[in-house]
């Protein structure tokens, strides 16, 4: 029999359930640590300011922070209520990602496929890429003037040349051998573009939206800054005006909540998306 | 009778990355009837796939004519199937897309497509695994699906390179014996290139041996073999293994060449 072989066999489930509960183990490790660097940190903080080593005015407190923010969402802010200027901040972020991602995956697309017109057109790509593109914020406030547009448009620039970059970068990558194949099979230009170099270039797009919804939004709050009258960059805007770092901090952490829900819904979008690809190998290792 | 390919003086020469000129085939001339199962057999590098890039319009050549049914190649023709060396399906198709994907490209209907690649799915014996993608599939089920994916067009030319070389021996030989089964109920004519001369052997009708690059026909062996085949064991008959012997003197030169040349560039 072959448990009687030799001692080293040891049954599957056993092994297992060890890897099981190490992993499980690990887990918690990880967790416990984490909250605990957040006591460590959030606890200095509040203790240094209350202290008086660390000036209060400039860095503000933790709960001072937490008040704030309690405060803006009960009371609402100067502005107006708390999540109308989360809202406009979301509406000029999401226009503006996805203008300039359907702008970026057009033209990086169209530039990928068409030899002279990359030709042509990369010195001034390369010349337009390397310009700091936030103050272009200050051009359309003045061309589009303080409402949604100017925004908007900010926010599309900044995430344009990243897919633009991307989706251009993908097309010329595309693999020769699936291109060969579809066309022996009768493709022709059309059905080549949208079923292999599109669907070839999409992991490479969808790699570009996570940074790319990142700077629509630092797009919208920089043209916030730039001039609003609503918005959670104007929030922090107004905060700094009256020397308020609480306000600036809790605007700060409106932001990152956005970020955070927004990182969410993009991996959600991206594994809908390449359903074809094999799952991340740390998904799946029991 | 017209034949089915012919390759008459075929030159091929490529732009080098460092900016001078390889070539890769020189002077060749190759000839295969309509129906006919033919292989092509060399040593590594000595221009197989090129040859049939040429003969499927992919690449044209530098000098000589390549003509398909008596018509010069110029572009891609209709009624070539290719299996490619490299895994060449799609991987964001699933197997029943991919396999759709040439009936699709030609004009059908998604609905017609569709039922014609169930139908050429079962007969490569993929039933089942019509909603996988690529990379739930082992390599051999991913060559049966290059291969319907290949054969649902009805070609009347099937170029394959090396197509089961990466698969496991008990897979390779059941997949050889279901080509020649596909084959046989066709009116195709197959180039089938392969450095393995027992394989080349076994399926075909006539083996053309390549030299070393810059690659031409150093000779060619009708294999008079019977048909139909089972590749399993034909290669136990005493015919083989005369004609095995005759082709590997041949061949023997060629590989020992290239293994030489191998050998200095990468001592250099
Ligand atoms: N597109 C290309 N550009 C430059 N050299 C090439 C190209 N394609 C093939 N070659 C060269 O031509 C020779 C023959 O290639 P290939 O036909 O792939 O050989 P085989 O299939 O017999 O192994 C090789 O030395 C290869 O490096
Ligand atoms: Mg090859």
């Amino acid at each position: 029999m072959a448990a009687t072989t030799g001692p080293a066999v040891r049954p599957v489930t056993d092994l297992a359930a060890k890897r099981a509960r190490d992993a499980r183990r690990r887990r918690w490790t990880v967790n416990v640590l984490r909250v605990l660097f957040a006591v460590v940190w959030l606890g200095s903080w509040e203790l240094t300011t209350r202290l008086g080593w660390v000036d209060k005015f400039f860095f503000s407190q933790p709960s001072e922070i937490v008040l704030r923010l309690w405060v803006w969402i009960t009371e609402g802010t100067a502005l107006g209520p708390l999540w109308e200027q989360v809202l406009v901040t979301m509406e000029e972020t999401v226009l503006g990602f996805i203008l300039g991602s359907v702008l970026g995956i057009l033209v990086g697309v169209a530039l990928g496929r068409i030899r002279l017109l990359s030709d042509v057109l990369s010195p001034y790509i390369k010349a337009a890429n390397s310009i700091p593109r936030v103050v272009l914020g200050a051009l359309f406030a003045i061309s589009l003037g303080l409402d949604l547009r100017s925004k908007v448009a900010t926010a599309a620039i900044l995430v344009f040349f990243v897919v633009f970059f991307n989706a251009f970068q993908g097309v010329r990558e595309v693999d020769r051998n699936l291109v060969a194949n579809a066309r022996i099979l009768g493709a022709d230009n059309r059905r080549l573009t949208t079923e292999i170099l599109i669907p070839s270039a999409l992991s490479w797009i969808l790699a570009s939206l996570h940074t790319s919804f990142g700077l629509a939004l630092v797009g919208a709050v920089v043209g916030e800054l730039f001039g609003a009258t609503a918005g959670v960059g104007e929030l922090i805007y107004s905060a700094e005006h009256l020397f308020d770092a609480a306000g600036v901090f809790a605007g700060m952490l409106l932001l990152a909540a956005i970020a955070l829900i927004a990182e969410y819904l993009i991996t959600a979008l991206e594994n809908r998306l390449i359903r074809w690809r094999p799952p991340v190998a740390t998904e799946t290792r029991i | 009778m017209q034949p089915a390919i012919q390759l008459r003086g075929v030159t091929k020469r490529f732009l080098t990355p460092s900016g001078g000129i390889y070539t890769a085939l020189h002077d060749l001339d190759l000839t295969v009837a309509p129906g006919e199962f033919c292989a092509v057999v060399g040593p590594t590098g000595c221009g197989k796939s090129t040859t049939l890039a040429l003969i499927s319009g992919l690449e044209p050549p530098s000098e000589g004519e390549v003509e398909v049914f008596g018509k010069p190649v110029d572009g891609i023709a209709q009624g070539i199937g290719y299996v490619f060396q490299a895994d060449a399906v799609f991987p964001w198709k699933t197997v029943l897309e991919n396999v759709a994907a040439g009936p699709r490209y030609l004009g059908r209907t998604g609905k017609q497509a569709r039922e014609r690649a169930r139908d050429w799915i079962s007969r490569v014996g993929l039933a089942g695994f019509e909603d996988r993608y690529p990379y739930q599939l082992s390599g051999g089920m991913r060559k049966r699906v290059a291969l319907a994916q290949s054969l649902i067009n009805e070609p009347r030319i099937l170029l394959m390179d090396e197509p089961f070389s990466a698969l496991d021996v008990q897979t390779r030989s059941l997949m050889e014996n279901e080509l020649l089964g596909l084959w046989s109920s066709s009116a195709a004519s197959v180039v089938f290139v392969t450095h393995d001369l027992e394989e080349a052997i076994s399926l075909s009708d006539r083996v053309y041996v390549i030299t070393a690059g810059p690659g031409t026909v150093k000779s060619s062996y009708q294999v008079d073999l019977p048909r139909p085949r089972n590749v399993a064991e034909i290669r136990f008959q005493p015919r083989f293994a005369e004609i095995y012997e005759e082709i590997w003197n041949d061949l023997r030169d060629e590989v020992l060449v290239s293994y030489e040349r191998q050998k200095r560039s990468g001592a250099a």
